[in-house]
């Protein structure tokens, strides 16, 4: 009972699908829709981690640090638009986000 | 070997299980410390696999900013969120659907791989060399090789702070603020007015 790259690899699918299947259910909570997101982010570190460790090759733990970096990145402006569309508009209901285009 | 099977088993476990609640728990002030749960025991998991490094990072990024940042927002904007939940039940199945056809795509292709692909090379995991660390050996190819897009990394991030700060500052209308050209450009002359008060009038502006 070992445990190898599959079984990595196995759970970072598995996160991933439960991001996927948060962003198909919350549709109308952009909240969680960015959580989702921030999920999916890690399945993919989880993969990279994983290879890098198993390929005996350190780049992917440095893609890995560029990906937080990016998500670090996203999730700051996500929310920042949120509260400034919720300052304009009173609440989140994202089916009324087309209301911003110019 | 059996230890780091159970403490992986254990591991994969709660962070499933918990990025589950995230998506659908009730109160989003619980899906977010669902995913500081779910992002702790990804760390733990980074250093199961050995990457010590990452995994600290993971915990002092993801834990200490971006989900006190989630939280911060859930709690501090006023939402009804009982309305946003509508439609769950709806979408619910196709979600069920979809999610269910690529978990199992994806999974078939990480037991392919892991069996046939390049990765069954080295079916042993990267052992710590002797002499160098994990964070060594990151510093010592991030530094070097990877300079370039380390600073890319960082011009990121500053772009993404200055975003988010202008998106987010308000000007109030009727504050008086201090304003240092002003200030500066003020002289003897335009800073004092002589007024000649005659008897018994007073001075009005």
């Amino acid at each position: 009972m070992t445990v190898g790259l599959e079984h990595y690899l196995a759970v970072a699918a598995i996160l991933f699908t439960i991001g996927v299947f948060g962003i198909f259910v919350n549709r109308k909570n952009i909240i969680v829709i960015l959580m989702s997101i921030e999920l999916i982010l890690l399945a993919v570190n989880i993969n990279l981690v994983a290879f890098s460790v198993y390929l005996h090759n350190v780049v992917g733990q440095i893609f890995a640090m560029f990906v937080l970096t990016v998500a670090a990145a996203e999730a700051a402006v996500g929310l920042a638009i949120l509260v400034t569309f919720f300052r304009n508009r009173g609440d989140i209901a994202v089916d009324d986000v087309s209301v911003m285009k110019g | 070997m059996a230890l780091q099977a159970i403490a992986f088993y254990l591991i994969a476990t709660v962070t499933v299980v918990s990025a589950f609640c995230v998506v659908s728990a009730r109160n989003p002030v619980h899906s977010v410390l669902f995913l500081i749960l779910s992002f702790f025991s990804a760390a733990g998991l980074f250093v199961l696999l050995g990457a010590e490094f990452l995994a600290m990072l993971l915990v002092v990024v993801y834990v200490g900013a971006v989900a006190v940042l989630f939280l911060f927002v859930v709690m501090m904007l006023d939402v009804d969120f009982a309305a946003l939940r509508q439609g769950f039940a709806q979408y619910m199945p196709i979600g069920f659907v979809i999610a269910f056809v690529l978990a199992i795509e994806m999974i078939t292709v990480s037991f392919t791989v892991a069996d046939k692909g390049a990765a069954r090379a080295n079916d042993m995991p990267m052992a710590a060399a002797a002499n160098s660390t994990n964070v060594e050996t990151i510093g010592r190819v991030l530094y070097t090789d990877y300079i370039y897009f380390f600073q890319a990394a960082g011009l990121v991030l500053l772009v993404a702070m200055i975003g988010a700060i202008v998106l987010t500052l308000r000007h109030k209308p009727g504050v008086r603020r201090q304003v240092i050209a002003d200030q500066v450009a003020r002289t003897p002359k335009s800073g004092m007015r002589v007024v000649t008060i005659q008897p018994g009038q007073g001075v009005s502006e």
